[in-house]
């Protein structure tokens, strides 16, 4: 039997096909829809076992914590009006968080901010906010203070040495404080620094790495974008080393790492997220410490005697505490100066404003 | 104590200055047959990465030497290309070929960064490194920093007492004269650029395989520059190439070993140390180096059509 259709029912039958077709289609796309797009800027690899690697597991780890954020990552965006359009690009896109991750983003970012106010901007590091951008940093002088006492404990030769990029304030205090964790358990030794005046050429961080261990120097440590250079020349002259930025850093000296201070941002961009997706976010200037979730002190190897680790865990839960302070009084500079006086303390937040470093740390700040 | 100062600074410029030699051999074979490659930059960079990967990926530093010195060849060929058979402008070509190394050299590199390499080993001579004060100063280096005074000596002495060196040198002086004499100087460029690239590539190497054993985004940080400085610093003569690397290698070295003794001089001071040295050198023994130059320098043979 013929059955027959006229030409109303095939135009019914048409548009319900199309209908179905159209809501086939879009239905699971809406439920596949990101709940927030979240924009990340780095200024160098993200395999640099340093500065970047960090700030991009800490989104990798974002995303494994929150399966609807979808991450849009750059890298190697140079400072300026490159990284402006980046983050245009991003907002454009539907990012509504983005992470400019380097000092430099700052001002990019601010300019971007302005025009984009429904778009929430974190900068790690940064001094200055705006009503949608906000920073966040650790302050490490707590965590280098710890350094400072393992290795304190674990140094031969009573001479430690730190390669650093350049001598800018924040670096100042890490010196310090390091030093400063030294001298509380081993009065006698001290701290040599060479700047290589840039933040990255494995080269000179070779060099300046073998030219403090020339001297001496049993006890490596380092503060510039990659870590891998300086802690690779310890192991090879047999050495010990303390990391700095990325965890995995161990892998680089089996034998003779100490331990190394690392950035773990990932449950701290996980909240970034979530607060901005509920609402919630306001801008302010996050300044964590050791009892952060996003700064965390690496394993002891077997070299750092038992004691030094107990004299480390008491440290840290004085700090966290409120019961000590890294720059108590009262605190001398190398050329004799008295920075802080007996019973005073050299609050944290002004980290920025310290020029000088402690007396028995061989260097020059300026 | 004077003693180790002198030994540490000394092993100090011979690593830092045996990639800049090498560097500036290179250079020196490029323009002593009339082309000036500013981009010598980008094809160490190219040797650095690529001798990187193949060390990572053979796990043999050897092959990645060799696999280095090809790339800076292969690389400087394209120069090659631009400056001889195109007749582009030589500066400007140089620039261009040291940016695209630059990038060319980050994207290879990008999914090697952290790797670890096992690099360049040290080797030990038996007697020669067990003596006093001189022994581990001078005797305990990887391959390529035994390699670098020998093969000075060897570019001396096939620039001014080989056929082919001195077809070379008639080219960069006045390439006319050479073809008049029967040489084909596109062909004689061409070689130097090769060889130049080898040299190139071998330099970045050692940067990437035996001083810092790892890679970085432009991990020369303007070191082919300097090269290219030191050759006209030397005279274009590979034996006071030695001398040139040495005093740079020696500067960075010194200015580093200074901070560690803590010498109370302004490290941003100190870091200028080597390019200060090196101008106080030119101003002292500055005198006839414009006439030392290759006549031809910068132009090329536009052949016979």
């Amino acid at each position: 039997m013929r059955i027959k259709i006229s030409s109303i029912e095939l135009k019914l039958l048409a548009i319900l096909a199309s209908l179905a077709l159209v809501l086939g289609i879009s239905l699971p796309e809406a439920n596949a829809q990101p709940k927030l797009k979240v924009g990340i800027l780095h200024i160098g690899s993200v395999t640099d076992a340093g500065y970047n690697q960090a700030h991009a597991e800490g989104a990798q780890v974002m995303k494994k914590n929150l399966p609807n954020v979808e991450v849009i990552s750059v890298e190697n965006v140079p400072e300026g009006a490159d990284a402006e359009r980046v983050m245009e690009n991003m907002a454009k896109q539907g990012a509504k968080l983005i992470i400019p991750a380097s000092f430099g983003y700052l001002d990019p970012a601010l300019k971007v901010a302005k025009k984009y106010p429904d778009v929430k901007f974190v900068h790690p590091g940064g001094y200055k906010r705006a009503p949608n951008l906000g920073t966040y940093w650790a302050s490490t002088p707590e965590a280098f203070y710890l350094m400072g006492i393992a290795a304190g404990r674990t140094t031969k030769t009573n001479k430690m040495g730190y390669v650093v990029a350049l001598p800018i304030s924040f670096f100042l205090g890490n010196i310090n404080a390091f030093h400063l964790g030294v001298q509380s358990v081993n009065p006698k030794a001290e701290t040599r620094v060479v700047f290589t005046g840039t933040f990255l050429d494995p080269g000179k961080e070779a060099t300046a790495a073998n030219a403090l261990l020339d001297q001496g120097v049993d006890v490596l440590g380092v503060i510039v974008d990659s870590p891998i250079t300086v802690v690779q020349a310890a192991e090879k002259r047999g050495a010990y080393s303390i990391g700095y930025h990325y965890i995995g850093a161990q892998k680089f000296a089996p034998k003779g790492w100490i331990s190394g201070i690392a950035f773990t941002w990932g449950e701290l961009y996980t909240r970034f997220a979530m607060q901005v997706m509920d609402g919630t976010w306001k801008s302010e200037a996050l300044l964590g410490n050791l009892a952060s979730d996003y700064l965390t002190i690496a394993p002891f190897s077997s070299a750092v005697p038992a004691d030094a680790v107990k004299l480390v865990n008491a440290a840290k839960q004085d700090f966290i505490s409120g019961k000590k302070h890294v720059f108590a009084g009262p605190i001398k500079d190398n050329k004799g100066v008295e920075r802080v006086k007996a019973g005073e303390v050299w609050p944290l937040e002004n980290l920025g404003k310290m020029g000088w470093l402690v007396e028995g740390v061989i260097g020059q700040p300026n | 104590m004077i003693g180790s100062f002198l030994a540490g600074l000394l092993a100090g410029s011979i690593h830092a200055g045996t990639p800049l030699l090498y560097a500036t051999l290179g250079e020196a074979v490029e323009e002593r047959a009339g082309i000036i490659n500013l981009g010598l930059e980008g094809v160490m960079l190219m040797g650095a990465v690529v001798g990187f990967i193949t060390t990572v990926q053979t796990g043999s530093a050897a092959v990645g030497v060799l696999a280095a010195a090809l790339a800076g060849g292969l690389f400087n060929m394209i120069f090659g290309f631009l400056v001889i058979t195109r007749r582009a402008n030589q500066l400007a070509s140089g620039l261009a070929l040291m940016f695209c190394g630059v990038g060319l050299s980050a994207l290879l590199g990008a999914s090697y960064i952290g790797s670890r390499i096992h690099g360049l080993n040290e080797i030990r001579i038996p007697f020669l490194s067990g003596l006093p004060v001189i022994g581990p100063t001078f005797f305990n280096y990887d391959i390529l920093v035994y390699l670098v005074v020998p093969i000075s000596v060897f570019i001396w002495w096939v620039f001014f007492r080989t056929r082919w060196g001195l077809s070379l040198r008639a080219v960069g002086e006045n390439p006319t004269a050479a073809f008049a004499a029967g040489k084909n100087p596109h062909r004689l460029q061409y070689q130097a650029l090769f060889i130049a690239g080898i040299l190139g590539g071998i330099a970045g190497a050692h940067l990437s395989l035996a001083l810092a054993k790892t890679w970085a985004e432009w991990m020369t940080a303007g070191r082919g520059f300097i090269a290219v400085a030191l050759v006209i610093f030397s005279k274009w003569h590979p034996l006071r190439a030695i001398a040139g690397a040495l005093l740079f290698g020696g500067a960075i070295s010194l200015q580093l070993q200074l901070q560690a003794r803590g010498v109370p001089v302004s490290s941003f001071l100190l870091d200028m140390l080597p390019y200060i040295l090196s101008l106080a050198v030119l101003a002292a023994w500055g005198g006839r180096r414009r006439h030392a130059a290759p006549a031809s320098l910068g132009r090329v043979f536009q052949g016979t059509e």
